[in-house]
């Protein structure tokens, strides 16, 4: 069975320049009517389309704003097409081109997330009932995948700590661990053995209440496209990339450290911190630089940043840990 | 050459085998073999409705890696084709498919250094020996170097005999060239091993047709029929041995 990707025309895609101009005037006009009819967003509805657009505050004075910016980086988001179309998603094929070729097939709706563990509310809950207490904001991260590439990327979505807080985790709640959906007939990577499916990750719980630590329902304003994670994902920027699980079905309070796919597929070159960090090569490969997708062709390496530029912010979760040990 | 399909030419458009080799089918091995080049530079300037990739650096890396792999890979099946297939003059293709391999391993290197590392060579020094594949592929392509330069007429009748042991550094290039492409890949070594596949049946093939390998199974005898009698008796006398 062949099922038709839903694309957005080219023409209908806000080309990033544009779209960054329409929302500094939004978050201008924001400031003149002192937030009355644009204010916070209130709860979060998530049309149920990829790509339709969505409803979220931005404040340019918000500190997240600010974070982009480091020292010696080319910080000009990727366009729409560059994160849309080059994307590591083992559970739709191994080519960065395969997510976007097949992920279309993934039907997002009906979609439910479970939550377990040591935590006072478990359940089972329909998304969009999940994502309701929620308001919506856009973040502009740095994403720094193992593979020595790298982007920049607005997302839209909520803070984990705020999702932490809704379930009220107990204080044997040590680790929180995410599970991917098993659904091999949608999605094709399944049927090969390359992970071990589901896809599974975690982060410690302190990590998790970072303010940093991400929920993503949306990009570019628009609703998660599949390929990207839809509907829901996690973004961890100071980590590598595959910490940032995508299409998250499950969340499981623990007191142990939860198994992790890529530390589970190769202990040695893959930890569960993973945490971006230039000191530490990757057995095979150097972390000290990266290259900037999109970036002028003959200048796209530039140096990585310890915690991927969020050293400020992050860098007290570590504080005593030998991060050689710890990678 | 002295081969007899080369003693009996067939008539065809009325040219000998040289001359049919030298105006139609070597010109037509060399258009095929810039076809992969063709085809990058299709993608990279989205000629001819080609979509260009999102990772230039990375396509044009790939590519080209992959395409010298696949002429080291064509060199070596000119042997057994030409033998299977009782074409004896397919040799006269060999040595374009073997520069046009060395072609494709130096512009994967020079992408490589000018938009990969973007020429710091204080990171090509350490990639080349700090990170084993690359100190494994760098190896393979200066292997290269002195076979594409003895690859002419003159410098293959100045060396004589030690030129054929000179290029049987191509099967020691070919493993080197698989392992890199082999220990590259983060997780999913599906497209690797097939060549590693690709060049067990290749050696295979030549350590089946090589006098030596009867000997290796049974001593004294270079037939065929000797080392198979005797292994199907080793076998035979372990079968019936009882349990111990």
């Amino acid at each position: 069975m062949t099922v038709r990707i839903p694309r957005i025309a080219p023409s209908e895609i806000t080309p990033p320049e544009t779209y960054f101009n329409r929302r500094a005037f939004l978050a201008g006009a924001l400031a003149a009517s002192a937030g009355a009819a644009l204010g916070r967003a209130g709860a979060a509805v998530v049309p149920a389309a990829a790509g339709a657009p969505l409803v979220y505050s931005y404040d340019a004075a918000d500190s997240v704003g600010a974070l982009v910016h480091a020292p010696g980086q080319d910080e000009k988001p990727n366009s729409w097409e560059q994160i849309t179309h080059y994307n590591n998603y083992y559970e739709f094929g191994t080519s960065k081109s395969d997510p976007s070729e097949y992920a279309g097939q993934l039907q997002t709706r009906p979609w439910n997330i479970a939550v377990g563990g040591e935590a006072e509310v478990t359940g089972s809950f329909p998304l969009e009932k999940f994502l309701n207490p929620y308001a919506l904001e856009e973040r502009i991260y740095r994403f720094r995948c193992v593979e020595a590439w790298s982007m920049v990327i607005p997302w839209v979505g909520f803070p984990l700590a705020q999702l932490l807080k809704q379930f009220k985790p107990t204080s044997r709640a040590k680790y929180v661990a995410f599970e991917t959906l098993y659904r091999p007939s949608q999605m094709p990577g399944q049927r090969v053995p390359i992970l071990q499916w589901p896809y599974r990750e975690g982060l410690r719980i302190d990590e998790a209440m970072n303010p940093l630590a991400f929920m993503v329902v949306g990009l570019y304003g628009r609703v998660l496209p599949n390929q990207n994670g839809a509907p829901l994902r996690l973004i961890v920027p100071w980590k590598y990339g595959f910490k940032s699980i995508k299409a998250i079905v499950r969340i499981l309070f623990t007191e142990t450290q939860p198994l992790t796919t890529w530390s589970q597929a190769a202990p040695n070159e893959y930890g569960f911190y993973a945490n971006v960090n230039p000191h530490v090569p990757h057995p095979r490969w150097s972390q000290a630089t990266e290259r900037r997708i999109g970036a002028p062709l003959f200048h796209e390496r530039q140096a990585t940043l310890m915690f991927n530029g969020y050293a400020k912010e992050v860098a007290y979760l570590y504080k005593g840990m030998n991060l050689h040990t710890y990678f | 050459m002295t081969s007899p399909a080369a003693a009996r030419p067939k008539p065809f458009l009325g040219l000998t085998v040289e001359r049919r080799y030298r105006l139609i089918y070597k010109p037509v091995v060399f258009l095929a073999s810039l076809m992969p080049l063709a085809w990058m530079a299709c993608s990279l300037f989205g000629w001819l409705g080609f979509t260009p990739p999102v990772d230039v650096v990375k396509f044009l890396e790939l590519r080209c890696g992959k395409t010298a792999l696949n002429f080291i890979m064509l060199t070596l099946m000119v042997t057994p084709v030409r033998q299977l297939a009782r074409l004896p003059n397919l040799l006269r293709l060999r040595r374009m498919l073997g520069l046009f391999a060395f072609f494709y391993a130096t512009l994967h290197f020079t992408v490589y250094l000018l938009l990969d590392v973007d020429l710091d060579w204080h990171q090509v020094a350490a990639d080349i020996l700090k990170r084993p594949y690359i100190t494994i592929g760098f190896t393979a392509l200066v292997l290269l170097i002195p076979l594409a330069l003895t690859s002419t007429n003159r410098m293959m009748r100045r060396l004589g005999r030690r030129w054929s042991r000179l290029h049987r550094l191509v099967y020691l290039i070919a493993v080197l060239g698989v392992w890199h492409f082999y220990w590259q890949e983060k997780i999913d070594v599906r497209e690797p091993l097939v060549y590693a596949g690709l060049l067990l049946v290749l050696f295979g093939y030549r350590w089946v047709r090589s006098p030596n390998m009867w000997a290796v199974l049974a001593p004294g005898s270079t037939r065929p029929a000797a080392a198979v009698r005797r292994l199907a008796r080793v076998a035979a006398s372990s079968a019936l041995r009882p349990p111990v």
